[in-house]
């Protein structure tokens, strides 16, 4: 059955607190998620202190402050701090988001920042993401075409066809609208997740592609595709504002087009 | 421990090919069962004080037999799509998510032969 339950190894524990130096300091506290796995430990939720006045506005900020200058051994992934990599994907406030392009909710309530939900942990917020990458590799994203490319130029495409590209090629694969799916989370083994299906999509609809059938044959799938039950969860988190719901559904629109 | 490649994993046994047929199925199969059932609960509501004869009487004239033959026909047939996706989605044991959509066909034939063979009965009078 799906497992709704944490396993006993999972259960989180309350973890230590670092309380803030400063005493007139603008303090916001930050309850996040640890998990070391070398020390044979339950994962704990430890309590940061930061102080706002020396702090930049963004979680990321908030983050890369309290490993400099509070706990080193806090680890996290991240690297563009703008919004174009997908490195600092978690779960902030019970919402999957871009650490460095989500503002700091100041205020008494503590910001909780926990990983990626439902993915195996490697350390504190680090997910392990092979089986998601693996996930889109399998789908090929790459242009497929039987004809030769043009000895002179790139291929072309129309600037109609070029605009049905808008809001798919923004995708960074960052993987929140993925693993904040409750199909992804229950059958991710076999389930493509939204991420990786507006990917598909990206391909599916580029006029220069020549494997559209062979693309969406790989697609109908009750699976691979037909595990998405439109509930929006990813619409709703996406970071980029890009809208995977309407990618999917395109694509089982396709699928019928073919059949009807 | 496994040796096996993520990639090998992700690729699985394939896609099955299928699964665009039960999806329009089931939503073709809602669409047809909005009228259906606004019309049942219409008829429900309309007899509801009735007598026994009187209600037996409603059901064996030729539209409703029809309608509710068809209704009950369509309503189990929804609701076996509708409970296979559910099956599919939470048991992951693979000899239950088997034993469970085998028993869920059988059972949901039954119901709906029950359901089927009542109104003809009265519909054809015995």
């Amino acid at each position: 059955m799906a497992e709704f339950r944490l396993p006993a190894r999972s259960k989180v524990r309350k973890g230590r607190t670092h309380p803030a130096s400063g005493s007139d300091a603008r303090v916001q506290r930050f309850e996040v998620y640890r998990f070391d796995p070398d020390r044979g430990e339950n994962p704990s939720v430890d309590t940061y202190e930061v102080d706002l006045d020396a702090c930049g506005p963004m979680v990321l900020d908030a983050l890369i402050k309290i490993k400099n200058e509070i706990d080193a051994t806090l680890t996290f992934r991240r690297s563009c701090r703008e919004g174009i990599c997908g490195s600092c994907a978690m779960n902030i406030n019970g919402t999957n988001s871009l650490a460095c392009t989500r503002a700091i909710d100041a205020g008494r309530r503590p910001v909780k920042i926990f990983p990626l939900p439902h993915m195996p942990v490697i350390k504190d917020l680090v997910p392990d993401l092979r089986h998601f990458y693996a996930q889109y590799t399998s789908i090929k994203p790459w242009m497929r075409t039987r004809t030769p490319p043009p000895p002179d130029r790139e291929r072309t495409q129309s600037k109609e066809d070029r605009a049905r590209l808008d809001g798919l090629y923004e995708c960074i694969l960052c993987a929140c609208c993925s693993t904040g799916c409750p199909s992804y989370w229950w059958n991710s083994e076999r389930f493509l997740g939204p991420a990786i299906l507006l990917q598909a999509y990206r391909w599916i609809v580029d006029s220069r592609d020549e494997e559209t059938g062979e693309r969406l044959d790989d697609l109908e799938d009750p699976f691979r595709l037909y595990r998405c039950h439109t509930i929006m969860n990813c619409t709703r988190t996406c970071p980029k504002g890009l809208n995977p719901a309407r990618a999917i559904a395109e694509v089982k629109k396709l699928l019928l087009s073919r059949t009807l | 421990m496994s040796f096996r490649t993520p990639l090998s994993r992700a690729r699985g046994l394939g896609a099955a090919g299928h699964g665009t047929a039960h999806f329009w199925a089931q939503r073709v199969s809602a669409v047809a069962l909005i009228p259906l059932s606004l019309w049942f609960v219409y008829s429900i509501v309309a007899i509801a004080d009735a007598r026994y004869e009187a209600v037996r009487a409603w059901a064996s004239q030729p539209a409703s037999a029809l309608l509710l033959a068809v209704f009950v026909v369509g309503v189990f047939y929804h609701a076996h799509l509708g409970i296979q996706v559910v099956i599919e989605d939470y048991v992951h044991t693979p000899w239950l998510r088997v034993a469970s959509l085998v028993l869920l066909r059988m059972l949901v034939f039954l119901l709906a032969a029950a359901a089927l063979f009542a109104v003809l009965r009265i519909a054809l009078g015995s």
